[in-house]
């Protein structure tokens, strides 16, 4: 059955801004490869308990002693744009 | 050029003349760079070549590789453009990295180079390791040195490519579904992908974290055999990393197999494969049966739903794993009035279209409504495939099948139809939802005269086991072809 999508609502989450055309193709693949995806469910029954990770390891912890981490400059050297020591990022909240 | 330079032998070999005093470091070096020079105008292997560090480096090592105590001391490497190099420019073969210098080595690399290992440069692949062809990468498609019309195989398709152009002595790439083993296959060399876990992914910049493995493109099994004896084991920064000591894989290589039991999977070998391929992997069965393994068949019954499972489990963790590239504190940023437009611009920008396909579609699968019903049950059909494993190796110690159901196919034939792209990897997708290991290795020309795999499957932690019967088969059938660009 094909599988109507949102396109724009599931962008949004994702932030991803797309244009029309991309809006477009993506609409007419998603649909034929979730079609095909859903084949899952033809075996996946309730009794079948799922997996997440095929070698599960307990938690793993580290002793809980200090060690030496990455400096300000050197963890900034990537940074789009820097204000000291900081991330320097455009508005996210309004003000008043 | 000839096809036996320098550049063209195996590690193995190498390191038995380093070790005699007859070569150098540098000299190795010398060759690999010069054939780079030569061939990478077409082949496009790689991204970032680093010949300044590389001679550095050489003479760095040289005793060192003398002194032969570490297998991978003096011999040059290319690793894929995914896994971190400190100082070294790792871009995913994405623009939303095309800037971007790692602070951090991975441990992979953080080993070898220990080990005193060259580095030679970073090589092209799918962007976020995300293909099957290598025409995925923002910085242009990879050529097939076997014939430059067609891909190499993806998503570690320069790595595979290097290798097999005598670019590099051999390489490192990841295997999330394949990516290793379809270009090893496509480009005819070695490609192992290990146990889930047995190398460390500290540095592997995240595609789908459950499913992603380091795996090693050599001209032999015994130097697969090598490198992850330096690259195996427990690794504290990543905690998936498996509680295994470091072990010299090269020990169990005893040439010997007769009694084993091998499985040849049923489903492999049907109708979607070329029959090129189905001969190619038959008379290697044929062969490994003369050396006195005892064949027979077997089915993985739930093969057929690996790969739906996959085109959800995958995408949803991409979509997860990507969700760090913000243009905050790295890579791309596209301007914008606040922080979501600028972070939904960045993302539009930065992303290619395979990427952004799964990153919606993982979105899509994982939304509110929707993931019971998609990754929900997509789990489910993973531990269907685990005990399909399990009930296999009840009765055989090894599964055989081809590595890919074609030989490598012409660069543009598949890039418009994603679903004909995804079936390159059906029989790789399984190894990697069950975290087992997996080998490609060479086993003959089809009648174009291009490569074809065969893929060997062992238990969880069974590399010795497929390592041992991937060596024995590898001298039966002595696999010596070398592609024309390379014979000159």
């Amino acid at each position: 059955m094909p599988v109507d999508i949102d396109i724009d609502h599931v962008a949004r989450l994702a932030r991803l801004e797309l244009s029309d055309e991309e809006r477009e193709r993506l609409r007419a693949q998603l649909s034929l490869i979730l079609e095909h995806a859903a084949k899952v469910s033809e075996v996946a029954t309730a009794d079948v308990p799922p997996t997440a990770s095929a070698i599960p390891r307990p938690t793993v912890l580290r002793p809980d002693v200090p060690t030496p981490s990455m400096g300000p400059e050197e963890a900034l050297a990537n940074a789009p744009d820097r204000e000291d020591d900081r991330f320097r990022v455009p508005r996210i909240v309004e003000v008043e | 050029m000839s096809g036996d330079e320098l550049c063209d032998l195996t590690a193995t070999e190498l390191r038995s003349r380093l070790v005699e005093g007859e070569i150098s470091p540098s000299e190795i070096v010398e060759s690999c760079l010069h054939r780079i020079e030569v061939l990478d105008g077409q082949v496009r292997a790689f991204l970032t070549p680093t010949p300044d560090l590389a001679r550095e480096r050489a003479r760095a090592v040289a005793e060192l590789a003398r002194a032969g105590t570490s297998p991978v001391a003096g011999i040059p490497i290319a690793l894929k453009d995914v896994l971190t190099t400190r100082g070294i420019r790792t871009t995913c073969g994405s623009r939303i990295l095309e800037t971007y210098v790692p602070p951090y080595d991975c441990t992979a690399w953080a080993r070898l180079s220990a080990g005193g290992s060259i580095l030679l440069g970073k090589t092209n692949c799918d962007e976020f390791a995300m293909g099957s062809s290598n025409e995925n990468s923002a910085f242009g498609p990879v050529h097939n040195p076997w014939n430059l019309d067609t891909v190499p195989g993806g998503s570690s398709g320069g790595s595979a490519a290097a290798v097999a152009a005598g670019e590099a002595v051999w390489a490192l790439g990841t295997d999330t579904g394949g990516s290793v083993r379809q270009p090893a296959a496509l480009c005819g060399v070695v490609g192992l992908k290990p146990t889930y876990g047995l190398i460390s992914r500290y540095g592997l910049i995240a595609f789908a974290s459950s499913l992603d493995t380091v795996g090693t493109f050599t001209r032999s099994v015994r130097d697969a055999a090598m490198l992850l004896s330096v690259l195996g084991g427990r690794d504290p920064m990543d905690a998936t990393s498996l509680d295994q000591p470091a072990r010299d894989y090269t020990a169990s290589l005893s040439g010997e197999v007769r009694g084993l039991r091998v499985g040849v999977v049923r489903e492999a070998l049907g109708e979607g494969v070329e029959p090129g391929v189905r001969s190619g992997v038959r008379s290697a069965i044929d062969r490994l049966e003369g050396l006195g393994a005892t064949v027979g068949e077997v089915s993985l019954p739930h093969a057929d739903y690996a790969l739906s499972a996959y085109y959800l489990i995958a995408p949803s963790e991409c979509s997860s794993n990507l969700a760090r590239y913000d243009g905050v504190r790295y890579g791309l940023r596209v301007p914008g009035e606040d922080s979501m437009q600028m972070m939904m611009r960045t993302r539009g920008a930065g992303f290619g279209p395979e990427v952004k396909r799964r990153i919606m579609l993982g979105t899509y699968a994982l939304s509110a409504g929707y993931y019971e019903a998609y990754y929900g049950q997509a789990q489910k059909v993973r531990t269907l495939i685990i005990r399909d494993y399990e009930r296999a190796f009840a009765s055989f110690d090894v599964l055989v099948s081809p590595t890919s159901p074609t030989t490598a196919f012409r660069i543009g034939e598949r890039t418009d139809d994603p679903l004909a792209m995804y079936l390159s990897d059906v029989f790789t997708i399984p190894a990697n939802l069950a975290g087992v290991p997996a080998i490609s290795i060479p086993c003959g020309l089809d009648e174009k005269g291009l490569p074809v795999g065969l893929q060997l499957t062992a238990p969880v932690l069974g590399e010795e086991l497929l390592l041992r019967v991937a060596d024995a088969l590898e001298h039966e059938l002595a696999f010596d072809a070398v592609p024309g660009l390379v014979r000159g």
